[in-house]
């Protein structure tokens, strides 16, 4: 066992070192030793962690370290469960709502943020995480999203509230274009086709001069507007007010990842989200339990898109600006990582998630070009320890952990 | 209101799993298909449930052509169907297992859910009750919070029952539902479908337990290599030579060989 593991060890070092050190190392002609060498003794050291856990895990030492840490938080757990459910919810969303006054701009332009991708994480798991099929290029319904609203405001001036449902409308088409000819594939096949596909639409949008002003990026779309009582003059009048402020703008954007997670939630517990599972389980046997899995499988591409594509409409909004580079691959997998991380099928989970890897790296900014890299090393550590989650799904948990169930009702029995 | 395959074939590649099939399953009885391993009594049923499309002949049933139509579609029609080796949704609930079986009869899209219309809401308990009520039918709804893969064997058989009845078909096709059941379970596995029948059901059993397929059968065909070699009351079968030689007489020989 420690010796197949070292092993191991020694030969992904090997391969580690013969893939890094030219691949980072050469910049133009020249070899930059030091730049070759911190990443792979970083890549290294993630590696060497991982190794020591691995050994660790078998030893009891470790056994009895989860037990008793599965014994506090269970005990934690059962504290915070003292609170009845509307208390404790009413508290989070007091909170909540108090946030933009206790806070900077700053921090609450990284709540905007962390609350967009709460909206795109959720979506993503209508597809990943209930119906089970992989999307790698989830993000480009976000581009749709954004640029939806961003050409119907400059082209047209169609205000917000009316161009959201074209980008409902258009997203959930697209979810359809690239669910249709996935349907009957599987695995690899379908990683590759939704990565593809996330790259066609940002070449398309990069390359389309004409109509997006390609690298460039579209400027200058008007602020989402509210109509709000006033009362000023003594009596009651309306008042169009345009979300400039961020405090304003997290307010909007805060109710809008509220109505996903009820949305998310309600799905969860449908006949459709019963169905979705029942195909993520075992695609035959739902079909022939009288299931229509080539439909549920559209539908959750498109309703997954529908999301992004919302969210994508407030970002653009947001910043009043957007091109093509902020929906690299790299987003995609940032959405990926945010649902697995944090607990496919998980509501809460995928809102951690997304604080923890939306926020965290913003508070590390200085080691920013080291972000892929910590996330690759959060990725690694988080599958070998706890690949379900941080707050796993009860149905995922047990799927990933069927052998040890198993294996501890036998000890029981 | 009968299933009936004419002439149907099936082959996989070089290998004909089944030849020139003839078959007519009236209403309202308990037909069984028996065969020695590898005979092509699955086959039958993945041709009947739209798995596989026959390579020749066509299926009918009830005025509709069923050759082609998808699975669900054919499930919808009325005809529902158990595993030989179980596949349960392992990691849903028993409940869950059997509401999924209702899916074919209830109507709540993604927007009612959405807006959880009373429609919705009512549908949804009515899926639950009616559920519940299946499950208590088949005597397991002390497991129903259970997880589908942590029942006992037995039990996982009678869940796969109950999910198939709860797409509420005319026809039951059971894969041999008593394998791995004890004597007692397969008692009560017999009772079970021939309530099941008096409540108007036809059933359509592939089994290998001689003393099920004999107790409760009203008609019993036999498969060899793909072919039928026989069919008739479970008396006519027992005593047809073609079927001794074929199926009974090989098990002998078989059994013979290992002691
Ligand atoms: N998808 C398939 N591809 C190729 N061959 C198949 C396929 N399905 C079944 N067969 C073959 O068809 C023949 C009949 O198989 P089938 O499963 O119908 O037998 P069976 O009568 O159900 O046997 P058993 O009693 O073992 O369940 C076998 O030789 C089998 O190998
Ligand atoms: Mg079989």
């Amino acid at each position: 066992m420690v010796r197949r593991e070292i092993q191991r060890f020694c030969i992904y070092t090997l391969f580690l070192t013969i893939l890094v050190l030219p691949m980072v190392g050469m910049r133009g002609p020249e070899f930059e030793a030091r730049r070759a060498f911190t990443v792979l003794s970083v890549l290294v050291g993630v590696l060497l962690l991982t190794t020591v856990f691995r050994l660790l895990r078998e030893t009891s030492f470790y056994r009895n370290l989860g037990q008793r840490i599965r014994q506090r938080r269970d005990r934690a757990l059962g504290k915070i469960q003292v609170l009845p459910r509307p208390v404790a919810l009413g508290s989070l969303f007091f909170l909540l709502a108090l946030f933009p006054f206790a806070a900077n701009n700053y921090v609450i332009d990284v709540a905007i943020t962390v609350l967009i991708y709460v909206t795109l994480g959720l979506g993503l798991n209508v597809v990943v995480g209930l119906a089970g099929l992989l999307d790698l290029g989830y993000i480009a319904f976000y581009a749709v999203g954004a640029y939806t609203y961003s050409l119907l405001n400059l082209h047209y001036g169609i205000p917000f509230w009316f161009a959201l449902p074209f980008g409902v409308v258009i997203g959930s088409l697209c979810g359809c274009i690239i669910g249709y000819p996935t349907l009957k594939m599987r695995g690899d096949y379908l990683a590759i086709v939704t990565l593809g596909f996330g790259e066609i639409i940002r070449l398309v949008l990069n390359n389309w001069d004409n109509l997006t002003k390609g690298p460039n990026g579209l400027l200058g779309m008007d602020k989402p507007k509210l109509i709000l009582p006033s009362f000023s003059d003594g009596g009651l009048s309306w008042t169009v007010v345009p979300l400039k402020s961020l405090p304003s703008l997290y307010f909007v954007i805060l109710a809008v990842a509220l109505l996903t997670v009820i949305a998310v939630h309600r799905l969860n517990n449908s006949r459709i989200g019963r169905a979705w599972i029942a195909i993520r389980e075992d695609e035959t046997a739902a079909e022939l339990t009288g299931i229509p899995t080539t439909l549920l499988k559209l539908l959750a591409y498109a309703l997954g898109a529908v999301f992004a594509a919302v969210a994508g409409a407030f970002f653009a909004a947001k910043l009043s600006y957007t091109n093509p580079n902020f929906f690299v691959f790299l987003e995609s997998c940032v959405v990926l990582s945010i649902v697995v991380l944090g607990g496919m099928g998980s509501i809460p989970g995928i809102i951690l998630g997304a604080l923890a890897l939306i926020a965290i790296p913003e508070l590390f900014r200085e080691l920013a070009s080291y972000r892929m890299l910590a996330f690759g090393g959060a990725m690694t550590v988080m599958m070998v320890l706890k690949p379900e989650g941080f707050i796993p799904a009860t149905r995922r948990k047990r799927e990933l952990h069927e052998e040890e169930l198993e294996s501890e009702e036998a000890a029981d029995e | 209101m009968s299933l009936r395959l004419e002439k149907v074939s099936m082959q996989f590649g070089g290998l004909v799993a089944l030849r020139d099939l003839d078959l007519e399953i009236p209403e309202g009885v308990i037909i069984s298909l028996i065969g020695p391993n590898g005979a092509g009594k699955t086959t039958v049923f993945n041709l009947i449930t739209g798995v596989y499309r026959p390579t020749e002949g066509t299926i009918h049933y009830n005025g509709h052509r069923l050759n082609g139509l998808p699975p669900h579609k054919i499930i919808a029609l009325g005809i529902a169907r158990t595993f030989q080796n179980i596949r349960l949704f392992k990691n849903m609930t028993a409940l869950e297992n059997v509401q999924v079986g209702m899916h074919c009869r209830t109507q709540s899209g993604a927007i009612r859910a959405l807006f959880k219309t009373r429609f919705e809401r009512a549908e949804e308990q009515r899926i639950r009750k009616r559920a519940q009520e299946i499950l208590q039918e088949l005597g397991i709804d002390r497991y129903q919070d259970e997880y589908a893969g942590n029942l006992p064997y037995g039990e996982q058989r009678r869940l796969e029952i109950a999910r198939a009845l709860a797409t509420d078909p005319k026809i039951l096709l059971l894969d041999e539902p008593a394998a791995g059941m004890n004597p007692k379970e397969t008692e009560d596995l017999m009772q079970l479908i021939l309530s099941l029948r008096n409540k108007g059901l036809t059933i359509f059993l592939v089994e290998h337990d001689m003393k099920v397929v004999m107790g409760i059968s009203d008609r019993i065909a036999v498969l060899d290599h793909g072919q039928k070699i026989a069919e008739g009351p479970p008396r006519a079968i027992q005593q047809d030579e073609r079927v001794i030689e074929a199926y009974l007489g090989r098990r002998h020989t078989t059994t013979g060989s290992i002691s």
